[in-house]
C-alpha cells in the first residue's frame, strides 16, 4: 500500500469519525428543512386579515372594491370615524375623496404591510378605471367580461432558438436558481474545506509531528494526501447532505398537515400575482422547483460540471490554503494577513457570480468563468442558462483546461512553500518570501 | 569495522547560514555515535539530510554500502526528532499503527509489535487512550517506541531524555544498549555530556557548521589530557617535597595531591621521586578531562549565540 494512501485514509477517517463532522453533516439538513419550512409556515400564519372601514365612498367604490379574503377585507361603514374606528373593530380607515384625485388616506394604529398596501392600492386603481370607463359609455357587463379575461395572470415564456434551428423552452427562473445554488456551494465548501486543509497542516507543524512524518515520507505525500482526504471528506458530506435532504422532503409530506400544504399552494398562486411578497419568496420558490423540476434542464451535465468545477476549484485553492498553514505558527492571526490575497478572488467570484447570473454573457462572466481564480464559482452559474447556447463549447473547454493547469500550478508552487514551511518554526514567512522559496533549485 | 553511513563533503548553505560546510565522517554498524555540538551548530540540518529530509547542496551519503536514495531507504531509519509531536486528538494505539504504516509495516505486522513493546514498556492501558491526555514522559516513551518498531538499521535520537524522569530514562537506556547489541547502529546527539560518556563509543563535535572533533571517546579523552595526576599518600606531606620540577602542584590537601606532570619526564619519574622520598602511596591514576571539559573547551572560544552572515555562493 502506498504512503500517500495511508495518509489519505487517516486524514479521512480521522475527520469523518468525529463528533462535529457527524453533527454538522447531520443538523444542517434539518436545520434548513425547519427553516424554509418555519419560514413558509410563519409567512402564512402572519397574513393577517386587515379590516379597513371605508368612508366618503361618492359612490362607484362600492361595487368594485373587492375583498380579498386572506388579506384585505373592506367594510363599507358610514359611522365609521377616526375616533371610533378601532373600537368598532377595523385596524384601518380608508378615506375616499369626492373627484378623482390621486391622494388617498388610509389612517390605521400599525403599519400596514407591503402587500395589504399594495392590494389596496390595486383595488382603487381599478376601481377608479372601471369608474372611467363607465362614464365613456362603456357598458357594465362588457366591462367585466373584460376583466374576468385580464385577471388571470400572463405567464412570459421565452423560447430559445439555438443555431440549429431547434427550439426550446427556457426556463430562466430555475437557471437562476440552480446556478446561484451551485455556486454558492462551491463559494462556501472552498472556505470551509480550504480552512480545514489549512488548520491540518497548521496543527501537524505546532504539534511537532510534521518532522516526524516526512522523515517517512515526502513532504507533498503528506500535503496531497491531506488535500485528497479532505476532498473525500467534502463528497461524502455532499452525498449525505443530497440523500438527507431528500429523505426529509418526502418525509415532511407526511408529517405536515395537509391544511398546511394547501396553505402553501395558495401562497404559491398569491406569490405570482404578488410582487414584492417578501422574503418569503425564496422558500416558496424552493417549494415550487420541487414540484416544476422540468426537462429544459440538464441535469446530468450540471451534476457533472458541479463536481468537476468543485474538486477543481477545492483543488486549486487547497493547496494555497495548504501553503499558509505550513508558514504560520501557534498564533492564528498570523494566518490572516496572509489569506487575504487568496479570500479576495474568491469573493470576487462571488460578487460576479451575483451579476452573471442577471446576464450570463456580459464579457465580465465570460471571462472570470475562464480564468482560474473565479472560474469555479463564476462558470456554475452560467452552465443551467445552457451549453452551448450560452456557454459556447470553446469557453466551457477553455475553462476546463485553465482551471487544470491552474490546479497543477498552484500544487507544485504550495509543494515547494510547504517543504520549506513545514520544518521552520520562528518567524512566519511573507507571500515574497514563499514565491522565492518555490523558484529557487 | 563495516560502515553503515558514511557521509562525505557535506554542504548545506541557507540563506543567511552556512549550516553545515563541509562535514565529512563514518558510523560503523552496531556502534552508538554521538553526535555533538553547541545550539545552532549545524546538527539538525545534518540529521535532516541524514533522514532524507533535506537535500544537501553538495556531498554524498552512502548508506549501507550504496548512495543514499530517501525514497527506499527511509524504511530503514528510524528518526526521533528532538521537535517532535503527535496528533493531539488521535489514540494513541492507532496513532502507533499509523506511524509504523508509514514506514512500511502492514496493519497486523505493527499491530503486533507495538502490543510487544507497549507490555514491555507497561503501557498497555494507552491503546485506546488520546495523546492528549499523556504526560511529557509519556509521550517520550510512545515516541521512542514508535522510532524503533520497524526495526530500522539506523536509529536516530536526538535529545532521547529530555523530559523523562530517571526511572524511564534508565528504561530507554537499556533498550539502546540491547538494540546496540542487537546490531542496531544508533546515532545519538545531546548536549547532556555525562550521557554521552556512558552511551557513546565514537563522537563528533560540530561547532559553526564545521567538525572541530571526531574519535572514539577514550581517544577523545587521551588526545584532550593535561598531564594530570592525583596521588594519595599514607602520611602527611612536607611542603619541601614539593620543590622539585617534575611536576607543578595544582591542588593539595593534607594527604592528597593534584600534581601536573612537567613535559618531557614519565609518570615511573614522578613514582620514584616520591618512593625515594620514603612516602607511602595509596593510589596513582590520571586525571583525564571529562567530555563537559572537553565541550566548553572547545566551544568557548567561539561567540554563545551564531551570528547570521550574507552567504554568496
Amino acid at each position: 500500500m502506498s504512503k500517500i494512501w495511508i495518509i489519505i485514509q487517516r486524514e479521512y477517517l480521522t475527520r469523518v469519525r468525529n463528533k462535529t463532522f457527524l453533527l454538522s453533516t447531520f443538523m444542517l439538513p434539518i436545520v434548513m428543512i425547519i427553516f424554509i419550512f418555519g419560514s413558509t409556515y410563519f409567512a402564512i400564519k402572519s397574513r393577517e386579515k386587515q379590516k379597513v372601514a371605508v368612508v366618503n365612498d361618492p359612490g362607484y367604490f362600492k361595487n368594485n372594491l373587492k375583498s380579498d379574503s386572506a388579506s384585505v377585507v373592506f367594510a363599507f361603514d358610514p359611522t365609521a370615524d377616526s375616533l371610533n374606528y378601532t373600537s368598532k373593530g377595523y385596524d384601518g380607515i380608508l378615506y375616499l375623496p369626492q373627484s378623482n384625485a390621486t391622494k388617498y388616506e388610509l389612517m390605521s394604529n400599525k403599519q400596514f404591510g407591503l402587500e395589504a398596501k399594495g392590494y389596496i392600492e390595486k383595488q382603487l386603481n381599478k376601481a377608479i378605471e372601471s369608474n372611467l370607463l363607465q362614464q365613456r359609455g362603456i357598458e357594465k357587463t362588457t366591462l367585466d367580461s373584460i376583466s374576468k379575461a385580464t385577471d388571470d395572470a400572463v405567464q412570459l415564456d421565452n423560447i430559445i432558438k439555438d443555431k440549429g434551428g431547434k427550439v426550446k423552452q427556457g426556463n430562466a427562473g430555475l437557471a437562476y436558481g440552480v446556478g446561484f445554488g451551485s455556486g454558492i456551494l462551491i463559494y462556501i465548501t472552498m472556505f470551509i474545506f480550504g480552512a480545514m486543509v489549512m488548520r491540518g497542516v497548521a496543527e501537524e507543524k505546532t504539534n511537532r509531528i510534521a518532522e516526524v512524518i516526512v522523515s517517512s515520507c515526502k513532504p507533498f505525500e503528506l500535503m496531497f494526501g491531506k488535500i485528497i482526504g479532505i476532498a473525500g471528506v467534502g463528497l461524502t458530506q455532499f452525498l449525505l447532505w443530497i440523500l438527507l435532504i431528500v429523505f426529509l422532503f418526502w418525509g415532511a409530506q407526511f408529517l405536515l398537515p395537509a391544511e398546511t400544504l394547501q396553505q402553501v399552494q395558495d401562497a404559491q398562486q398569491a406569490q405570482q400575482n404578488m410582487p414584492g411578497g417578501g422574503n418569503n419568496g425564496m422558500a416558496l420558490k424552493l417549494m415550487q422547483a420541487k414540484t416544476t423540476l422540468v426537462e429544459g434542464v440538464n441535469w446530468a451535465l450540471i451534476i457533472g460540471c458541479f463536481l468537476f468545477y468543485f474538486l477543481g476549484g477545492y483543488l486549486f485553492y487547497a493547496s494555497l490554503f495548504a501553503a499558509i498553514g505550513s508558514v504560520i505558527n501557534e498564533d492564528p492571526q498570523e494566518a490572516q494577513s496572509l489569506m487575504l490575497p487568496i479570500t479576495m478572488p474568491i469573493i470576487f467570484g462571488f460578487i460576479i457570480l451575483t451579476s452573471s447570473l442577471q446576464n450570463p454573457n456580459s464579457p465580465v462572466a465570460v471571462w472570470a468563468s475562464i480564468i482560474p481564480f473565479t472560474s469555479p464559482i463564476v462558470m456554475m452559474g452560467r452552465i443551467p442558462f445552457g451549453v452551448p447556447d450560452t456557454v459556447p463549447y470553446w469557453q466551457l473547454i477553455l475553462s476546463m483546461i485553465s482551471l487544470i493547469a491552474g490546479f497543477l500550478f498552484t500544487t507544485w508552487f504550495a509543494g515547494k512553500v510547504y517543504r520549506t514551511g513545514i520544518l521552520m518554526y520562528g518567524k512566519k514567512a511573507s507571500w515574497k518570501e514563499m514565491v522565492k522559496w518555490a523558484f529557487r533549485k | 569495522m563495516e560502515n553503515l553511513l558514511e557521509v562525505k563533503n557535506l554542504k548545506k548553505y541557507f540563506a543567511t547560514q552556512k549550516a553545515v560546510d563541509d562535514i565529512s565522517f563514518n558510523i560503523g554498524k552496531g556502534s552508538i555515535f554521538g553526535l555533538l555540538g553547541p545550539n545552532g551548530a549545524g546538527k539538525t540540518t545534518l540529521l535532516r539530510m541524514i533522514t532524507g529530509i533535506f537535500y544537501p547542496d553538495e556531498g554524498e551519503i552512502i548508506f549501507n554500502g550504496k548512495k543514499f536514495d530517501p525514497s527506499l531507504d527511509v524504511s530503514a531509519i528510524g528518526y526521533m526528532p528532538e521537535e517532535r509531536g503527535l496528533y493531539k486528538k488521535m489514540k494513541i494505539g492507532e496513532q502507533a499503527v499509523y506511524l509504523a504504516q508509514l514506514k512500511g509495516l502492514s496493519r497486523t505486522e505493527a499491530t503486533e509489535k507495538i502490543k510487544e513493546w507497549f507490555v514491555k514498556f507497561e503501557m498497555q492501558s494507552w491503546w485506546n487512550k488520546k495523546v492528549e491526555d499523556l504526560s511529557k514522559g509519556m509521550s517520550q516513551k510512545l515516541q521512542f517506541v514508535t522510532t524503533v518498531l520497524h526495526e530500522p538499521h539506523l536509529i536516530i535520537l536526538d535529545e532521547p531524555f529530555s523530559g523523562l524522569d530517571p526511572v524511564n530514562a534508565n528504561l530507554i537506556k537499556d533498550e539502546i544498549f540491547r538494540l546496540a547489541k542487537k546490531g542496531h547502529t544508533i546515532v545519538f546527539s545531546t548536549h547532556r555530556m555525562e550521557q554521552v560518556e556512558e552511551i557513546c563509543d565514537h563522537i563528533i563535535l560540530v561547532s559553526k557548521g564545521t567538525k572541530i572533533l571526531d574519535g572514539t571517546v577514550s581517544e577523545v579523552k587521551q588526545h584532550f589530557k593535561e598531564d594530570l595526576f592525583r596521588i594519595s599518600f599514607e602520611d602527611q606531606i612536607h611542603p619541601e617535597h614539593l620543590a622539585i620540577h617534575l611536576f607543578q602542584v595544582v591542588d593539595k590537601t593534607d594527604k592528597e595531591l593534584v600534581i601536573k606532570k612537567t613535559e618531557g619526564f614519565s609518570t615511573n619519574d614522578v613514582l620514584q621521586y616520591f618512593i625515594n622520598k620514603g612516602l607511602g602511596i595509596h593510589a596513582f591514576n590520571e586525571i583525564l578531562p571529562s567530555l563537559n571539559d572537553i565541550f566548553i573547551r572547545l566551544v568557548e572560544s567561539t561567540p554563545t549565540s551564531r551570528q547570521f552572515e550574507k552567504i554568496t555562493s
